[in-house]
């Protein structure tokens, strides 16, 4: 049985993407960061180089990962993610870092 | 009937003013993109509909937007859905990566760092977008950090022109105060395989073999601000004009001095004659009368506000060398703004109008090639670049 993910977007990813604030994935376990973001490029392909830097793969600098008011962005993009992301009880949550601007 | 379209970039989104051919009434629509820095925008000379703006952020990177409609609606090309098996490699919108492959790219080099160490080179964002004289899928990207690269798919995918950081001095450009850019494209439209790039701080190139190959051109400039003032790299060039009708003659704003060339950049004469200082950004060439060409002075080092808080445009109409100050209509006391090197532009009505913006968010216009100056807008956020498309 597929996982059902919840995604919330910053606000300029949804107007980016014509979407609103929070998008639902289908994903098979283990949910990951990675397969999270490639879903989410999949379903929303705007976004592709908007989380993730298109030269590295990598996390984009000012772009955070948090779920169950913890700091994810840090972990391996591998590492599987807590259950209650998994089952959808918590979003997955994408934010820009407060940076000015 | 006649119209202007005048399409402005900004740190916080894309606005676009129109007007009839009087240029005396103006719509404003936008902000486009609200929230994104937009440092250019700019539409195809075969299909006024077709416009390109350039959109990026520091937390999302490089967006590519396209507009069909003269800028009512946008779409990001190749944006909506994912590449096919049967799409052509590379076929993946805002990816700008620099070519290394064994076929068509060049090694990436590093470049020099403001401390003069050497530093790797990482793409930021597209500076200066110019679309083809011929074919309005075809456009050019100018990019930070400084490299070439063209899309013949309407920019659903980009392709470094690689020759460009292939001429071998890559390790020689350094950043310019506003990064290593590569903010000025011109196309030769006499000679379809001549462009010229400038470079913040690497100077200025020509191609005369479609993008192949590049040389340097920067003889004659002098610049005491690296070790051999006159040496063939390093120069900060802040941007390059020219009229259509006389493509080897070129205008060029360097960081301090006034530039001309005869002969497509192979040398250079300084001709800032009476300015009160030639430093500036932008310059720009009359739409009718070749030799006529306007520049704005600006204070430096460092203070980049026009001298005596008096924001005037300078019009040469000898080709340098005599400038008149052009002042009505435009403030003549504590007006401490810049004027970016994208932010000039003119129409190609009779009388040519002549257009500018301010990092304080005004948009200055002439209607009578330059006499007189109104604001369109006085409000919006600091204006990064400007162009004008005349509409008939």
């Amino acid at each position: 049985m597929k996982a059902m993910i919840r995604v919330v977007l910053p606000q300029h990813l949804q107007t980016l993407a014509r979407v609103g604030s929070e998008v639902t994935l289908q994903l098979d376990r283990p949910v990951t960061q990675r397969a999270i973001l490639d879903a989410l490029e999949a379903q929303c392909p705007v976004l592709r180089g908007a989380i993730r830097d298109y030269a590295t793969g990598k996390r984009r600098a000012f772009i955070r990962f948090f779920a169950c008011e913890e700091d994810l962005s840090h972990e391996s993009p591998d590492a599987p993610l807590p259950e209650a992301v998994a089952t959808g009880a918590e979003p997955f949550l994408i934010v820009g870092a407060l940076a000015g601007g | 009937m006649s119209g202007v379209r005048v399409l402005v970039g900004t740190r916080k989104g894309a606005f676009v003013l129109m007007a009839d051919g009087s240029r005396k009434t103006w719509d404003v629509s936008g902000p486009h993109f609200g929230g994104w820095e937009v440092y250019h925008v700019k539409g195809s000379p075969v299909d006024p509909n077709r416009i390109y703006a350039s959109q990026s952020s520091s937390w999302f990177g490089q967006i590519i937007q396209r507009s069909s409609d003269g800028g009512k609606t946008w779409e990001v090309p190749g944006g909506e859905k994912m590449p096919e098996p049967t799409d052509p490699p590379g076929s993946v919108s805002n990816k700008f990566v620099y070519d290394t492959s064994a076929g068509t790219g060049r090694p990436l080099t590093t470049h020099q760092w403001y401390d003069g160490t050497q530093h790797p080179w990482e793409f930021k964002r597209v500076w200066h977008l110019e679309p083809s004289l011929s074919d309005p899928d075809i456009v050019y990207a100018g990019v930070e950090d400084a490299a070439l690269f063209r899309s013949t798919d309407g920019g659903r995918s980009w392709h470094e022109l690689a020759g460009l950081r292939g001429h071998g001095s890559g390790p020689q450009w350094a950043p310019g105060a506003g990064g290593l850019c590569l903010h000025t494209i011109l196309l030769d439209p006499a000679n379809r395989n001549r462009m010229y790039v400038a470079i913040s701080s690497a100077g200025a190139f020509r191609t005369d073999d479609g993008a192949k190959t590049w040389k340097p051109i920067n003889r004659g400039l002098h610049s005491q601000y690296i070790p051999d003032p006159d040496a063939e790299i390093g120069h900060c060039v802040h941007r390059i004009a020219m009229h259509r009708s006389r493509p080897n003659v070129l205008f060029m704003q360097k960081h301090w001095d006034v530039m001309r060339t005869e002969n497509a950049g192979d040398s250079w004469r300084e001709v800032s004659g009476n300015l009160p200082t030639d430093f500036g950004f932008v310059i720009e060439v009359h739409a009718h009368e070749p030799d006529t060409i306007y520049v704005v002075p600006i204070k430096s080092d460092s203070e980049h506000y026009p001298p005596d808080g008096k924001l005037r445009v300078y019009r040469s109409r000898s080709g340098g060398h005599e400038w008149e100050a052009l002042t009505n209509g435009l403030p003549q006391r504590d007006c401490y703004v810049n004027v970016l090197r994208d932010a000039m532009a003119v129409d190609a009505l009779d009388p040519c109008g002549v257009y500018f913006g301010t990092t304080g968010g005004q948009v200055y216009a002439s209607a009578d090639a330059g006499n007189t100056w109104e604001p369109i807008v006085r409000d919006l956020p600091a204006v990064l670049s400007v162009e004008v498309q005349t509409l008939r």
